[in-house]
């Protein structure tokens, strides 16, 4: 006699502790197993690139805090990067050496809740979250000295950063960078020896080197996979031709890798931390901009090295005050391309882990 | 990207393996007719002088007489990059080929694009609204939509 069995839908999202925000999962399951999935998105589409036309260009800067918000000073950066391009407006110096400092800090922050979250995700509910949550809790404090915003800080502007550091800064930094590798050391001996994480995250969610390039994975994602690209050797914007560093790579490309490279990243930013605070001259934060913005009529893209991956900004201008066209390439709705192929066959039980590896924000899914 | 394009060069190759595709260049930019698109791109995604393997993103503009579309393609291997433009003079329905079965990395691309700009691409498996519900009337970013 055979059975008759059929397939199950699960529905996981929008609202779900395990989905990041308001995302949203269609599993079809055959028993655990994963035969199909569609991500459905939308949840928090606000139409950012429509309400950006409406805008003067320094306007939108506030609307790029809005898109990753676990990542807003990268978001600051990219734009005003591509608002520089555009216009060609040269930045003071200090004022890039301090752009440098914010957006290593905030790779650091959102690494620190990429990690936490998986671990979250795959079962260690909330404590190492929160330890996470501690370190990142500095970082906020050192941004709130910087420009008194914990969340969305509207702080790098066209031509440079709204202001520059209050004395009490440096020594603050200089504490926390010298803390942090041993509060990371902490973290993998917690985790790198504890049998369960090994298991649920090893040979899990293995991304091939051709599978990550042929659907434009981004950042941690593809470097996971063994490919050394990063924005900020191939393309080397702001003053990163200056700081040493490296570019850390997996092997296989499972959830183990993508892990241990964000922790090697953080190891990096603290290096590129360190220089930039050596090197770094006295002088101009803010070079003279009009008010109102008129670029030329033209186009220009402007991409950095995100915590998530590639972020760009293409803008094109019609020589208004408004941008004519404003798009952003979002590493987290283009990561997440990979996710079907990644699932299917994969128990339901790995599919937060695998979902929770590459480390999306939903602010910038939706936009 | 660290090396420049040599866009003369590549201009040149084109015309060899895809006779008058190519109306426009000039920095790293190349505009190509949009019957020609799809074997443009597939010779620089293939043709290892190229190797444009990565696509970096996609997006369309509206410039109210035509639509642009944009394809930034990297090259990992040699550090290049070159976007790619292609232009629809079709208001009422436009139509591309789908890039799927070069860059799967389109796919939700694609679909914003249909989403927000109403540009159809044929070959895409899924193509439906991404952002907006089904039953939305127009599309948000082409310059002529009425905001209530």
């Amino acid at each position: 006699m055979t059975l008759r069995t059929e397939t199950f839908i699960l529905n996981a999202g929008p609202q779900h502790p395990s989905t990041h925000g308001v995302f949203r999962m269609r599993f079809t399951l055959d028993g655990e197993v994963i035969q199909d999935v569609e991500p459905v998105f939308g949840y928090l589409h606000r139409g950012i690139e429509k309400l950006a036309e409406g805008l003067t260009y320094s306007q939108d800067i506030v609307f790029t805090d809005r898109l990753d918000y676990l990542a807003s000073m990268t978001n600051n950066q990219a734009y005003v990067l591509a608002v520089e391009k555009l216009a060609g407006i040269q930045v003071p110096e200090r004022a890039e050496y301090l752009r440098v400092i914010m957006a290593e800090l905030m790779r650091i922050s959102s690494h620190l809740m990429a990690v936490g979250f998986l671990l979250n995700d795959i079962g260690a509910f909330l404590t190492p979250l929160l330890y996470m949550y501690r370190e990142r809790e500095k970082i906020l404090d050192l941004y709130d000295m910087v420009c008194g915003q914990r969340l969305t800080y509207n702080y790098m502007r066209i031509g440079g950063v709204s202001q520059d550091i209050p004395e009490e800064f440096v020594p603050a930094l200089k504490r926390f960078i010298d803390s942090l590798p041993r509060f990371i050391k902490e973290y993998e001996q917690l985790l790198e020896t504890n049998e369960i994480v090994l298991i649920r995250t090893k040979n899990v969610g293995t991304l091939s080197k051709e599978s990550a390039i042929n659907y434009s994975a981004a950042g941690p994602v593809l470097r996971a996979s063994g490919i050394k690209w990063d924005i900020r050797k191939a393309d080397p914007y702001s003053v990163y031709s200056r700081f040493k560093f490296e570019i850390p790579t997996g092997i296989k490309g499972d959830v183990y890798d993508r892990y241990r490279v964000r922790i090697e990243e953080m190891h990096q930013s603290i290096a590129i931390i360190k220089q930039a605070m050596e090197q770094i001259p006295q002088g101009e934060i803010q070079t003279k901009v009009s008010r109102v913005l008129k670029p030329a009529k033209g186009e220009a893209y402007g991409r950095i090295e995100g915590p998530k991956g590639e972020l760009g900004f293409y803008l094109v201008s019609d020589g208004g005050t408004n941008p004519y066209r404003l798009h952003v390439r979002p590493p987290s709705l283009i990561n997440l391309t990979a996710l079907r192929e990644l699932l299917i066959g994969v128990k339901i039980a790995d599919a937060m882990a695998i979902f929770g590896s590459i480390d999306i924000c939903v602010g910038e899914v939706d936009r | 990207m660290t090396l420049a394009l040599q866009i003369a060069q590549l201009v040149a190759g084109l015309e060899k393996s895809v006779p008058g595709s190519v109306t426009e260049s000039g920095g790293n930019i190349i505009v190509v007719k949009p019957e020609s698109l799809f074997k443009v791109l597939s010779d620089l995604k293939t043709n290892k002088e190229w190797d444009f393997n990565y696509l970096s993103f996609m997006t369309a503009v509206d410039y109210q007489t035509y639509f642009e579309v944009v394809y930034d393609l990297i090259s990992l291997e040699h550090n290049q990059e070159v976007l790619v433009k292609t232009r629809l003079t079709d208001r009422e329905k436009p139509v591309l080929p789908s890039v799927i079965s070069l860059w799967k990395g389109a796919d939700f691309q694609e679909r914003e694009i249909f989403d927000l700009f109403g540009i159809n691409f044929t070959g895409h498996p899924n193509m439906k609204r991404i952002f907006l519900w089904d039953g939305f009337q127009g599309y948000p970013l082409r310059k002529d939509f009425k905001q209530s």
